[in-house]
């Protein structure tokens, strides 16, 4: 018996880790994680739609064309915004309190970003570019869309965070958390931008 | 998207550390308790569970016995016959597989295991069960609507799915959809937690390789399925725009492509095949090692092993479609990568006959359960190598053979694997011993019909019986009488079978109401939720008594030690063994 005797390593009394990540932004990067494959879903449908078109002419010949310059002012509006809420946020990690105006300049170029958006589409619908028009304008409205519902959300959460902010109960653990979702409705779009619009 | 985005934020569980929740019947309606929660997802998949029994019975009737009058149900109408196969599949996999493997079980036994009070994000699990509770009720409502049911199989290849003039079940195959999705969010949800909780609420002690494998399992499971999802939500949310709008994703006249459906579809359908499978083989391998007393063979082996799964179950998809019309070279890939896939299975099963090898096997009912799934799984694994060669798969395609291979594998992951963990835990969840000699008649009585139901059908795929047909009789080339011998075989044992679960019901409520009392560790088992209560207060532990771990969670038979388990929460004595 002695001779199979196994050898356990003792342990002292042990004290609960460190978590490493915080549980809401770890939450929050599953559900990021999850987004990023909906996109790439996405992404893939319009690369294989397109790489099935007819004679390989994309746009289709008789759709109108996507403002791809006027939307780049849309694109800088949103990277700025995303760039803002950086300096917010890391401002916030550092114990600064006084964000708030940082914050609202974020939310407010976001909800910029989505007005022009909005404007943007009008036109485009009057041109003649509907969700049933062709499978091109139903992937753009589908993907642009989805980023769009995407943005509202992300906007809604950073007026909550600003809200909490001026009433003092943010934590930085909520801030981090509303953040991430921004930076990556901030980040995905230049992808979808430079897939859909070229 | 909001509400959970918010509540991650809210819903920390030690703010409201005082645990009283609502009172009465509220308690079980409006709980964010992990264990009321697990026991809602359980009660409703064993719900969903009869109702896709009932269509089994019923499209079987007809395939056995064609054109007759069904009892409870009567005539069966191709149409009616459609639906009934493809909410059959749907039901079985998403409101069954799902809630009561991943998400009760899941629920239920993360917290339990890793020592935690509850779950991460209560309200965020409250909300996921909700959202689910939705997703059945459209289900159910898809059925009953004008148009009846969808009929185009619980994969939804458009464009039958696609198109209404083509499916005529415009409300019920839209409904479908949604409630498919809505499913999708919920397990979304629930994903969230049960992998931040194993991430950050471990007890004192806990270190990565002092995880029970079942929990290891439901949260590689859960990435799995948060990984895969996305896609298919892609491809939901065209399919639906192509049902309701009239887009042309789908549709070749319009540019669409159907084969695009396919390939979001079992990106996602193929790892979710493992999403269901790794948790009852973490159930199977936590019963085996505690009633063979003896330590898991290699534990690092199998964690390692299955986070290969995990990564090769990306890759395996387009075996689905081998005469989809894709690439053959690129079918010539995907043969590769499955029968990869087999090479991490085949370790998995030769863990479980390692750690049985020169134990000392108690057959109680648990035991049988996990012993079957092994022996069920491995037919079912070994038929997929047929499948998986795309030589093979030309033939066997479509046919008989497919079903029952399919039913070989999810049989022993959905209804095996769930009744191995029932049996094994119901003394913990409910206080009381079930009835070991019903147990184990409702355990032969599964299994006998079981295999009776599809190796008959295994016979007639190679004889190349077309899986989709509603009356043989139409097409008399496929009318061979013996072939019908054959499926009557199987619709009769399948009686049996369905028969014989009312045993398990009567187990369960006789035991419930009268079995003995459980201890706090009937079985003798290591792991934490083994320490407390039977069934467990809320909050799992008395708050200044939470449990602090000292070793992994398959100390038995150590020798020189009086008891022949080892809770992993028992300091080592100073001087005693282990030290």
């Amino acid at each position: 018996m002695s001779a199979r005797t196994t050898i356990i390593p003792f342990r002292p009394r042990p004290r609960r880790a460190e978590k490493v990540v915080s549980n809401g932004v770890l939450g929050m990067i599953l559900i990021v994680f999850v987004e990023i494959m909906l996109f790439a879903g996405f992404i893939s449908a319009f690369v294989i739609v397109k790489a099935r078109a007819v004679g390989s002419v994309w746009p289709p010949p008789n759709q109108p064309r996507l403002p791809f310059e006027r939307t780049a002012i849309n694109t800088t509006m949103l990277i700025a915004s995303g760039i803002v809420l950086l300096i917010a946020h890391r401002a916030y990690q550092r114990g600064n309190r006084s964000i708030g105006l940082l914050l609202m300049l974020a939310t407010l170029l976001g909800g910029a970003f989505v007005t022009l958006q909005g404007v943007e589409w009008v036109a485009l619908l009057q041109e003649g570019l509907t969700l049933t028009s062709s499978t091109y304008g139903s992937l753009f409205y589908t993907i642009i869309g989805a980023h769009a519902a995407h943005a509202v959300v992300a906007i809604g959460l950073l007026a909550w965070a600003w809200l909490r902010l001026m009433a003092g109960t943010l934590s930085r653990e909520a801030m981090s958390t509303v953040s991430l979702f921004w930076y990556f409705v901030v980040l995905v779009w230049p992808f979808l931008y430079f897939q859909v619009y070229l | 998207m909001v509400e959970p985005a918010v509540d991650l934020t809210h819903g920390h569980p030690h703010e409201d550390h005082a645990h009283h929740g609502p009172q009465g019947i509220m308690k079980y309606l409006w709980s964010t308790d992990h264990k009321v929660i697990a026991m809602q997802y359980m009660f409703t998949g064993m719900f969903m569970a009869l109702i896709g029994g009932f269509m089994a019975y019923v499209f079987r009737m007809q395939l056995a016995f064609p054109g007759m009058n069904v009892p409870g149900f009567g005539m069966v109408s191709p149409g009616e016959y459609n639906a009934l196969v493809t909410n059959h599949g749907t039901i079985m996999i998403f409101w069954v597989a799902m809630p009561v493997l991943l998400a009760a079980f899941g629920n239920y036994l993360i917290p339990l295991m890793v020592g935690a009070d509850d779950m991460v994000f209560p309200k965020v699990n409250r909300l996921s069960y909700q959202i689910f509770f939705l997703s059945t009720v459209v289900i159910l409502a898809s059925l009953v609507v004008e148009g009846g049911g969808f009929a185009g199989a619980w994969t939804a290849y458009p464009p039958l799915s696609a198109d209404e003039t083509y499916n005529l079940t415009p409300l019920g195959s839209t409904l479908w959809l949604v409630g498919v999705g809505l499913e999708f969010v919920a397990f979304l949800l629930g994903g969230i937690n049960f992998i931040t909780t194993l991430m950050n609420s471990r007890a004192p002690g806990m270190r990565a390789f002092d995880v029970p494998i079942v929990v290891w399992m439901i949260v590689v499971a859960s990435i799995l399925f948060m990984l895969s999802v996305g896609p298919l939500l892609a491809g939901a949310i065209m399919l639906l725009f192509d049902q309701t709008i009239g887009t042309g994703f789908f549709n070749p006249a319009t540019g669409g492509d159907p084969i695009l459906w396919q390939h979001l579809f079992w990106f996602f359908g193929h790892p979710e095949v493992y999403v269901v499978l790794l948790p009852a083989m973490g159930v199977v391998i936590e019963i085996i090692t505690t009633f063979a007393r003896k330590k898991v063979f290699a534990y690092r082996t199998v964690i390692f092993t299955v986070v290969a799964i995990g990564v090769l179950s990306f890759f395996v998809w387009a075996h689905h479609q081998f005469i989809a019309g894709i690439d053959p070279r690129m079918a010539n890939i995907f043969t590769i990568t499955t029968l990869l896939i087999s090479v991490p299975m085949a370790e998995l099963c030769f863990v479980y006959i390692a750690t049985l090898y020169r134990g000392s096997i108690t057959l109680s009912t648990p035991m049988l359960w996990a012993l079957a799934f092994v022996a069920e799984f491995l037919i079912g694994g070994v038929t997929g190598i047929f499948l998986g060669a795309a030589g093979a798969d030309v033939y066997f395609h479509d046919t008989y053979f497919v079903l029952a291979h399919f039913h070989y594998t999810f049989f022993p992951i959905a209804i095996i694997g769930t009744f191995a963990a029932f049996t094994y835990w119901f003394p913990k969840m409910f206080g009381k011993m079930m009835d070991e000699r019903l147990g184990k008649w409702h355990f032969w009585l599964t299994i006998i019909p079981f295999n009776m139901i599809f190796i008959p059908l295994f016979v007639l795929g190679m004889g190349g019986q077309h899986r989709r047909i509603y009356n043989y009789e139409h097409f008399p080339e496929l009318a061979i009488p013996w072939f019908q011998d054959m499926r009557q075989l199987a619709t009769y044992s399948l009686l049996i079978m369905l028969g014989a679960q009312f045993i398990f019901f009567y187990n369960c409520f006789k035991s419930w109401r009268s079995g003995a009392r459980a201890s706090r560790n009937p079985w003798k088992a290591n792991s934490l939720e083994w320490t407390t209560e039977s069934p467990p207060p809320h909050g799992n532990w008395h708050p200044d008594d939470m449990p602090v771990v000292y070793r992994g969670p398959y100390e038995y038979s150590v020798p020189d030690r009086e008891d022949d388990y080892w809770p992993q929460n028992e300091p080592a004595l100073k001087g005693g063994p282990g030290e």
